[in-house]
């Protein structure tokens, strides 16, 4: 096999799975987003329907019209970014170091410190969400470890608060900041400190002038990867948030199950993935970036 | 309803995606295990391959009913839970589940029987229907006329469950026994430090907001609606949260003092709390005022593939023994008239066979049309966020 044929094989299969996983659905969820609900079994009209042998397509751009006509789409759709935003930059202040001393760890450490990152991935996400839910319940671990000590006399509200989103998306999407920074850091040319060390840089300077730059394509890529799928976070805030912050995934959650209305979930889907459309093209522009630096 | 098993779904595919393990949901025939008992007994028909498979409410059987079942007849029981209607429903008009009995609550029934979601009970396979109660039968009946489709497993009432002696301690005259123990801002007001926590079923929880306002229950106009978002608006300040499951166990601990909740349910926090020994009291009244009463069925799919092994199953649940059994283990009372074999801690519970001058005053929960369920499920995210 010649080196062309095996670069096409090796990028057919990724290929073909982003399109029997991500563009097949797309398509059906896009085909829903112009229907119209029934009570049926599927519990939408088909979009074609056939007259006198000939096809009679029926588009219903109503779907989409009527999510501009409710605050309450828009709304909660703001507020799913200011979650995700103010989150990201969250995991940015924490990972930012963690990568960077892990880069800077010899090679034993390096690994094992790797391995704990990674480690928590070994339990159900949802596992590991329920137990915040104990550590920060009124009768929970931080509340009476506080109690006990004294410094506190009634429990803090700490659950069901926006604090407990925060804490809950930041921790489980920590990993996705760490990862790609760390891949980032590691490859850094460590001569490049030393020189500005001999040429009498401070290390704060070299910091901000040298590694802080370089890396800023493992910092779009870590919080591309945070962001996007915070965005549609559903779990998190179903289980630690308060019930009148609605983030848009919740939204969609209620139009497909409480209203049953597949055609107007399928829109709320689609105008998400649309917006979301452009921060993934800025990190596949910032990745070819990097891939072209390397070369 | 809860969004446990929702977010369970979500969360199983998340991990699936993230960590790379199988987060797929089990199909109810996954499970190849084959007992060894002999043939049917009685004689009654089965089908060929010895296999039903049922879908029902998690934490709704005497676990060891499914044992004997499948020791009397030989027939497995592929048995799986869900805790949502809507979890069932989006299941249901997706087509394809495999399932043979399924247990949609009355609303749910009376909208999936249009749909063409289940096929007629074939009755002379069901000769244990002489032990159901006509009069539940009949109020069942609403949601399936005729009761073609379906026969009714448990019925429960919703209503304030509370931690007695938090509720003294701040109001010695609380009316426990009344609707405005959560719709008189006055009144709830009282409880909000020690936690107050709601149902998430829109439908059933404007119901009783009518049944408090003195108006019809089945009311789907507008107006009324607006008066019951009123009265919902005014309390929001003072509702800890709005979840269908979580306060079970918050009623037990302590983390709230009062629910409203489902009869059963509210038992089973009950008893939690008295097996936690933490000297927490919970009690459950049926609102003087009337309350809604609904009615969880037994149903076959039109496609279920072992519909003689439904048939059977479901006859099984209503022998009297099984199904005392069943409502003497999960606090609920089941569709049979009250049979000897029943407890009389059950028996003799007004939360949960309410004597006959309560049971007048219970409305059955109404079912809607979807132009009203978008008016509602929008109020009640109003209601949810408080804005």
């Amino acid at each position: 096999m010649d080196n062309h044929a095996g670069r096409r094989l090796v990028a057919g299969i990724p290929l073909l799975w982003l399109l029997l996983f991500f563009l097949v659905p797309f398509i059906i969820v896009f085909k829903i987003s112009f229907s119209e609900v029934r009570l049926a079994m599927p519990p939408y009209a088909p979009l074609l329907q056939w007259l006198h042998g000939l096809p009679h397509p029926k588009l219903n751009f109503g779907n989409y019209a009527f999510l501009f006509t409710d605050r309450l789409y828009i709304s909660s759709y703001l507020y799913s970014l200011k979650v995700a935003a103010v989150s990201t930059f969250c995991c940015l202040l924490i990972g930012y170091p963690m990568a960077y001393a892990i880069a800077h760890a010899g090679p034993t450490w390096r690994n094992v410190l790797l391995m704990m990152i990674v480690l928590p991935f070994w339990t159900s996400f949802l596992l590991r969400v329920y137990a915040w839910i104990g550590l920060l319940k009124n009768n929970g671990v931080i509340n009476n470890i506080l109690m006990y000590l004294g410094l506190i006399h009634e429990p803090l509200p700490l659950l069901q608060t926006d604090f407990a989103v925060y804490i809950g998306i930041v921790y489980s999407y920590l990993p996705f900041m760490i990862l790609p920074l760390y891949a980032n850091l590691e490859k850094h040319d460590n001569t490049l400190l030393e020189a500005a060390a001999d040429l009498g840089a401070h290390p704060v300077t070299a910091f901000l002038r040298i590694t802080l730059p370089q890396s800023a394509a493992g910092i779009v890529a870590g919080s591309l990867l945070v962001f996007i799928p915070a965005v549609g976070e559903y779990v998190v805030p179903s289980l630690l948030g308060r019930s009148d912050q609605l983030m848009i995934g919740r939204v969609l959650s209620d139009e497909f199950f409480e209203n049953r209305d597949w055609p107007v979930a399928s829109a709320v889907a689609i105008l998400i993935l649309l917006a979301l459309v452009i921060p993934i093209m800025l990190f596949q522009h910032y990745q070819r970036r990097e891939l072209e630096a390397q070369k | 309803m809860s969004i446990a098993l929702r977010s369970f779904c979500i969360g199983a595919a998340l991990a699936a995606l993230f960590a790379g393990c199988s987060g797929s949901s089990k199909s109810p025939t996954d499970d190849t295990e084959t007992p060894t008992a002999g043939a049917t007994a009685s004689g009654a028909p089965t089908d060929s391959e010895k296999v039903v498979n049922v879908y029902n409410w998690s934490d709704y059987i005497e676990p060891a009913v499914i044992a004997d079942f499948q020791k009397e007849y030989g027939i497995k029981v592929n048995y799986d839970v869900f805790d949502s209607n809507e979890v069932l429903e989006t299941k249901l008009l997706t087509g394809h589940t495999n399932y043979d009995v399924v247990a949609p609550s009355g609303p749910f029934l009376a909208r999936q029987i249009q749909a063409g979601v289940y096929q007629k009970l074939d009755k002379a396979l069901l000769p244990n229907l002489r032990n159901l109660d006509p009069q539940i039968a009949r109020n069942e009946a609403q949601y399936d006329p005729g009761n073609a489709y379906s026969v009714t497993y448990m019925w429960i009432t919703s209503g304030p469950g509370y931690d007695t002696a938090k509720i003294k301690q701040r109001m010695p005259d609380a009316p426990v026994d009344s609707w405005r123990m959560f719709y008189d801002p006055t009144v709830i007001a009282k409880f909000a430090d020690c936690g107050v926590s709601l149902l998430d079923a829109p439908s059933e929880v404007i119901a009783t907001v009518m049944v408090f306002l003195g108006k019809d229950p089945n009311s789907d106009s507008p107006t009324d609606l607006q008066a019951a978002e009123k009265v919902l608006m005014a309390i929001r300040p003072y509702v800890r949260y709005v979840h269908s499951s979580r306060y079970i166990d918050d009623l037990a601990n302590g983390e709230i003092c009062l629910a409203l909740g489902w009869s059963g349910d509210v038992k089973q926090a009950h008893d939690r709390a008295r097996d936690a020994g933490k000297g927490i009291d919970v009690a459950y009244n049926i609102p003087r005022e009337g309350g809604v009463s609904n009615f969880d069925t037994l149903a076959i799919p039109a496609d279920a593939p072992h519909p003689k092994n439904g048939h059977l199953f479901i006859d099984y649940l209503l022998r009297p023994e099984v199904a005392a059994r069943n409502s003497n283990f999960i606090k609920y009372a089941n569709g049979d008239l009250p049979s000897a074999q029943l407890s009389d801690a059950v028996k003799n519970d007004p939360g949960i066979y309410p004597p006959p001058q309560v049971q007048a005053k219970l409305h059955p929960e109404p079912t809607r049309s979807p132009e009203y369920t978008r008016l509602l499920t929008r109020t009640w995210t109003r209601f949810k966020t408080g804005k």
